[in-house]
């Protein structure tokens, strides 16, 4: 059985201008101590995917449809009580930024030992040693004597560091990682991932990883979504995906990658995909990325939903025109 | 801390030193003098003699010397107008009505004001915090000898039958209740709003989604991660506001005819009586100030932040 089944999560937010379907039809599995990446642009409804699952959409968002079933039990249906009892103690969370996510007021050794004695029932003095081995484990120098800081005196990357301490700390089944390095330095962003990786192995935690830079995700992910305006329109394994994307969206957002070495290298220039993401208040109504497709406009591209399609064994895509189906080049150069 | 603390300790004695100093000079920009002829008849020989006691005969700023030596020795001088009183006596007698009644509308403010801002908060846009925020900005508009007017008309005539609260005077509890909720009810109105605001902002935080993410208790949530940031707003207002409060308030103590300092205070003003006026000014100025100094400890205690920055 998978660590975790989400199987057509639906959550809109409802606003005096209409209902944004921020997640429209979300599903997907993940298996015990597998990664899982979900990669796509600001506003695709990636976050709002994974706080469905932990019950933290706030309103006026609600969770309308679906399910996310995590070790037999549908989390979408759980009581608010029952739902914090799995929070911070079988799945874990870290956020975007460090740098606001901790509570200014509240010492670090509050803020990691308050997890330990709420789900693991320890006391003060059990709670403040595991405190310490958690804050090592995550590489803090002088643990013990830095528990009693204060977040200011700790700089955004060992808050971030902290975090994952934080949710870690009660041997968390599967742990969520929204953006985890997105407001780091790029110099700590390597480290923190690497934290991540081992930490993973070490805990056995199957791991779900929010970015829109590819990069982080392509060397350690086993597999990969990517979403576009609430929905997925792309899901592989990692190197298949990177192998051979189908999606023409996939494809741009790998274009849109730096490039240190090949051809290219030396314009100088980094692609952007053309346009902008749809407004989700009333978003294409066939394909959502028709508008800044380039194969777009062939047929009926703007009248016929695709679906979510299995074009080869493990691959799933949404396109009427993925790569292996394309005879012609595109309509319009690129 | 500690340093901190000390340092900040110093720093209010040259603030006090100037309140000293313009209160003085203010005072001297005042026409006429305590002994004008026009007032008191007294013969010139006389004049001479309470001259030289009063150190009137002396330049200005040996004069000034003269009375903050008295202000750190704690000796305010005589009252002007009623023998055989000094300024010290004025105080011992009126102050401490005045501390009792702003303490007591403080207490009302804090206990009714701050959990009132909590509901409001965390029923947000339901019709409990419409009714709350429609009372509390509806008190808020409302002038306390209006208030004061209302309470002495409701519950001390209309329903005396019933209350143990008389119209007016100081005594017993039954004698504070009306006028320490009068006065305290503005200030109640002001917590609501300020602790509703800071909450809301506060809920909002990305800290407070980690706390939820941790699966804490909603309890705990609220009492102490939302709480403790959304109290430090309020912190900082309460002081200098117990400071206005129990330095008394002239309407209130008037309405309920309570020999507070704060009616003391005008009255003195009218009756020229200048060492009383100055000080009792002093007096006010000194309370003010050690209560924006409790607010700077207590902030400091509240919000680590602001330790590193400051010692």
């Amino acid at each position: 059985m998978a660590l975790l089944e989400v199987e057509d999560l639906r959550t809109y937010f409802k606003t005096r201008e209409g209902e944004v379907r921020a997640v429209d039809g979300v599903s997907f599995s993940l298996e015990h101590s597998k990664m899982l990446g979900i990669v796509g642009e600001s506003g695709c409804g990636k976050s709002v995917t994974v706080l469905s699952i932990m019950g933290l959409v706030q309103t006026p968002g609600r969770v309308v449809g679906g399910s996310a079933v995590f070790q037999g039990r549908d989390l979408v249906q759980l009581k608010g009580r029952e739902l914090e009892d799995v929070r911070g103690h079988e799945i874990g969370m870290i956020f975007q930024d460090p740098m606001t996510s901790l509570n200014p007021t509240l010492t670090i050794g509050t803020q990691l030992t308050e997890t330990l004695r709420r789900h693991l029932g320890m006391n003060k003095d059990q709670a403040r040693k595991r405190a310490v081995e958690l804050l090592e484990e995550v590489h803090i120098p002088n643990a013990a004597r830095r528990l009693d800081d204060y977040p200011h005196r700790y700089s955004g990357g060992m808050r971030q560091r902290v975090m994952i301490a934080i949710a870690i700390s009660c041997n968390p089944k599967l742990l969520i990682a929204d953006e985890p390095t997105t407001a780091l330095d790029v110099t700590v962003q390597a480290g923190v991932l690497d934290l991540l990786h081992e930490l993973r192995s070490i805990h056995e935690m199957g791991v779900i990883i929010i970015t829109h830079d590819m990069g982080v995700v392509a060397e350690t992910a086993d597999d990969i979504i990517v979403m576009y305006a609430g929905q997925i329109v792309e899901q592989a394994t990692a190197l298949d995906l990177f192998d051979r994307p189908e999606h023409p969206y996939t494809e741009a957002l790998l274009e849109a990658l730096p490039q240190v070495e090949g051809e290219g290298i030396r314009e100088g220039r980094l692609r952007s995909i053309s346009g902008r993401p749809p407004d989700l208040l009333d978003p294409p109504p066939a394909c959502r990325f028709a508008p800044r497709c380039a194969y777009a406009g062939q047929d009926d591209c703007a009248t016929v939903p695709p679906d979510l399609r299995e074009i080869r064994p493990g691959h799933w895509v949404r396109s009427s025109h993925p790569t292996s189906e394309r005879a012609a080049a595109p309509v319009g150069a690129r | 801390m500690l340093k901190f603390i000390i340092r900040r300790v110093a720093w209010t004695i040259p603030v006090i030193l100037l309140v000293i100093f313009m209160t003085f000079l203010m005072m001297r920009q005042i026409k006429g003098n305590p002994f004008q002829v026009t007032e008191r008849a007294v013969n010139e020989a006389t004049q001479r003699t309470l001259d030289r006691k009063f150190h009137l005969d002396q330049p200005w700023y040996i004069q000034y010397a003269y009375y903050v030596k008295g202000v750190f020795t704690a000796n305010l001088g005589p009252s002007l107008v009623q023998r055989d009183r000094d300024v010290n006596d004025v105080i011992k007698d009126h102050f401490p009505v005045s501390l009792k009644l702003g303490g007591l509308a403080m207490l009302w403010a804090v206990l009714v004001g701050i959990p009132l801002g909590i509901i409001a908060a965390l029923k947000q846009n339901t019709k409990l915090d419409y009714a709350v925020m429609a009372v509390v900005n509806a008190g808020y508009a409302l002038p306390n000898f209006l208030i004061a007017t209302v309470l002495i008309y409701l519950f001390a005539v209309k329903w005396r039958e019933h209350t143990p609260f008389p119209t007016n005077g100081w005594g017993g509890w039954e004698t504070w209740v009306l006028p320490a909720a009068a006065l305290g009810h503005a200030p109640m109105t002001f917590f609501a709003r300020i602790v509703r605001g800071s909450m809301l902002e506060t809920l909002q935080q990305d800290y407070i989604r980690t706390a939820k993410a941790k699966g804490l208790r909603w309890r705990r949530v609220v009492g102490l991660h939302v709480l403790r940031n959304s109290l430090i707003p309020a912190v900082t207002a309460a002081a200098p506001l117990l400071g206005f409060l129990i330095t008394g308030s002239f309407i209130v103590e008037f309405v309920f005819g309570i020999p507070g300092i704060g009616r003391y205070f005008v009255n003195s003003v009218t009756a020229r009586d200048y060492s009383v006026t100055m000080g009792i000014t002093i007096l006010l100025s000194m309370i003010i100030i050690f209560a924006n100094l409790l607010v700077d400890i207590l902030y400091g205690y509240l919000d680590p932040r602001t330790r590193d920055v400051r010692t």
